[in-house]
């Protein structure tokens, strides 16, 4: 457990984001701040709009209504190389991963060391793959193709790929979801040693209690589209709302088998 | 189903008697023209890109080694066996009129100026033209694509442009090559009935055709390749979620990439017999 104060300055805030799908609403109103150098994370049900959420921070979904600020420039009115600025500095891990099924792992982590960190030379790149690699524990399938990965390392390697370019924000999109209890601990202890050493500021989705614990600063959780309680670990544990201690709490205690 | 309903509500709004199948004809002609503006779009898109800076050579060359490794199996194969076909098939009307000297130069001709070029680009559409449909949908539904957005790589600069300019400079490549194998089929075939020397054959063929006769069809599967690269890239570039979408991806992506072969035909033929 850290305790460190975070800085008060937000590097993203949201106000008021609305975005649907037709005639769907998926986020409806919500409102949320991320501080500097502080572990955020999302809770809701599946299908909240939790990645939907973090795409319309990148831009990979535009939002209907709404004002999003990343370093203080609002996201949906920038040009293209205004965008790929912005975007160099944040890191993404989708929850499918999303590695590159034509390249091995090697050329996958290179991908975007290459083009965001531009002017590497060769020994600095091989040193950093080996170093993303190794914070992941996958150092012998650097020659692998992605078809050949199980899906815990498939989401291993997209957590590599991600911090290579040591991003100033972070969003993970359920980093140990799929996970073994063992990897799952390391993969959290690795976020939070990502904050200190980068100073970067996350956002996690998780599903994860475990994860939860150990990496949350403050936690956010969303119902129906709109931010529905925020506070820390603590205040969301101690609380009698029964729709959050489904989240916290263990469920079907009268259905245990033993 | 929405859709519908708007047009409803904006007829009646507006006092139109509309029946439900004039209603419908204005839905999918709606969308007719959306998906229309979509493909212009994306092609201005693709045609700036090209022209851009950083343009990715080693992907190039990557593209241009896999369209050509691809298919040279294949367009070997058909190319023989369309010299042998059509060699096979005039022999006996020309015997009729005392022309089989004609043979060879007249299965040239065909070959050079339709044959080769066409039939190059639609197996090239079907094999091609399914693989980057497949290819690029598949990146689609899965986020890769997403992912080269987030790392600030343009995908449209990244995996478009190399796939249709590889594809336009190798279908031309391709179809000279078939054109070569179709001869040398016919050359095959004449000497099942006849008997006749390949430099003879040679002699003869080219009697009649002049390096000029070459540029027309060049030029036409050059745009073959160029049609065939954009409808396979923009029907895996515009997938949509879920992965029985990268079959129809692929699907479409040959049917109307063979289409378009033949339109581009018809319009190539009219053009060249202007000149
Ligand atoms: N590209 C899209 N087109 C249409 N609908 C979409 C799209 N992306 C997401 N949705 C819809 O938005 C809703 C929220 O999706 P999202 O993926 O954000 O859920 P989530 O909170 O991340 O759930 P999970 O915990 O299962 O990942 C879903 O109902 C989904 O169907
Ligand atoms: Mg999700």
């Amino acid at each position: 457990m850290k305790k460190e104060t975070p800085n008060t300055e937000s590097v993203v805030a949201i106000r008021n984001l609305k975005k649907g799908f037709g005639p769907k609403e998926v986020l409806k109103d919500v409102s949320l701040d991320l501080k500097k150098q502080e572990n955020l994370v999302v809770l809701g049900k599946s299908g909240t709009g939790k990645s939907v959420l973090i795409k319309c921070i990148v831009r990979l979904l535009r939002a209907d209504a709404g004002e999003i600020s990343v370093f203080g420039e609002e996201i949906n009115g920038l040009d293209k190389p205004a965008l790929d600025d912005i975007r160099k500095r944040i890191g993404f891990l989708f929850q499918s991963a999303a590695l590159y099924d034509s390249m091995t792992v090697r050329e996958n982590l290179e991908f975007p060391l290459r083009r965001i960190r531009k002017g590497l030379s060769e020994q600095e790149i091989d040193q950093k793959v080996h170093d993303a690699l190794e914070n992941v524990g996958l150092v012998e399938a650097i020659d692998k193709m992605p078809s050949e990965l199980s899906g815990g390392m498939r989401k291993r390697i997209g957590l590599a790929r991600t911090i290579i370019v040591d991003p100033e924000i972070i969003l993970y999109d359920e980093p140990t979801t799929g996970l073994d209890p063992v990897t799952s601990n390391e993969i959290s202890i690795l976020i939070n040693e990502i904050q200190q050493k980068y100073k970067a500021s996350s956002i996690i989705i998780t599903h994860d209690m475990e994860c939860v614990r150990t990496v949350a600063d403050r936690i956010i959780m969303l119902k129906e589209g709109a931010v529905y309680k925020e506070g820390s670990f603590k205040e969301f544990q101690g609380g009698d709302d029964d729709y959050i201690n489904s989240f916290f709490k263990p469920q079907n205690t009268e259905l245990n088998k033993n | 189903m929405q859709q519908y309903k708007r047009v409803k509500n904006y007829a009646r709004g507006r006092s139109i008697a509309l029946t439900d199948t004039s209603v419908e004809h204005t839905v999918s002609f709606k969308k007719f023209l959306v998906n229309l503006a979509d493909v212009f779009l994306f092609v201005t898109q693709v045609f700036r890109n090209t022209f851009a800076r950083g343009f990715e050579f080693r992907e190039f060359l990557k593209q241009c080694f896999q369209i050509g490794n691809k298919s040279l199996g294949l367009i070997s194969i058909t190319g023989i066996i369309i010299g042998l076909v059509l060699t096979i098939q005039s022999r006996p009307v020309l015997v009729d009129f005392g022309a089989v000297n004609m043979l060879p130069s007249m299965v040239t001709i065909s070959l050079i100026r339709e044959m080769g070029p066409v039939i190059t680009a639609l197996i090239c559409a079907g094999k091609i033209g399914s693989s980057m449909g497949a290819e690029l949908g598949s990146m689609r539904v899965t986020e890769q694509i997403d992912a080269m957005e987030v790392s600030s790589t343009n995908p449209i600069k990244f995996l478009v442009v190399p796939r249709v300019l590889a594809c336009t400079l190798m279908i031309p490549l391709l179809t000279l090559y078939a054109d070569a194998l179709g001869i040398f089929g016919g050359w095959l075939a004449a000497n099942i009935k006849g008997d006749i020397s390949a430099v003879l054959f040679l002699t003869q063929a080219f009697r009649d055709v002049e390096f000029i006769d070459l540029i027309p069809a060049v030029i036409k599967s050059f745009f073959f390749g160029m049609v065939i690269a954009l409808v396979g890239c923009y029907k895996g570039y515009h997938a949509s979620a879920g992965t029985e979408s990268v079959g129809v991806a692929a699907n479409t992506a040959v049917v109307m990439a063979s289409l378009l072969v033949i339109f581009v035909d018809l319009i190539a033929v009219q053009i060249t017999d202007l000149l």
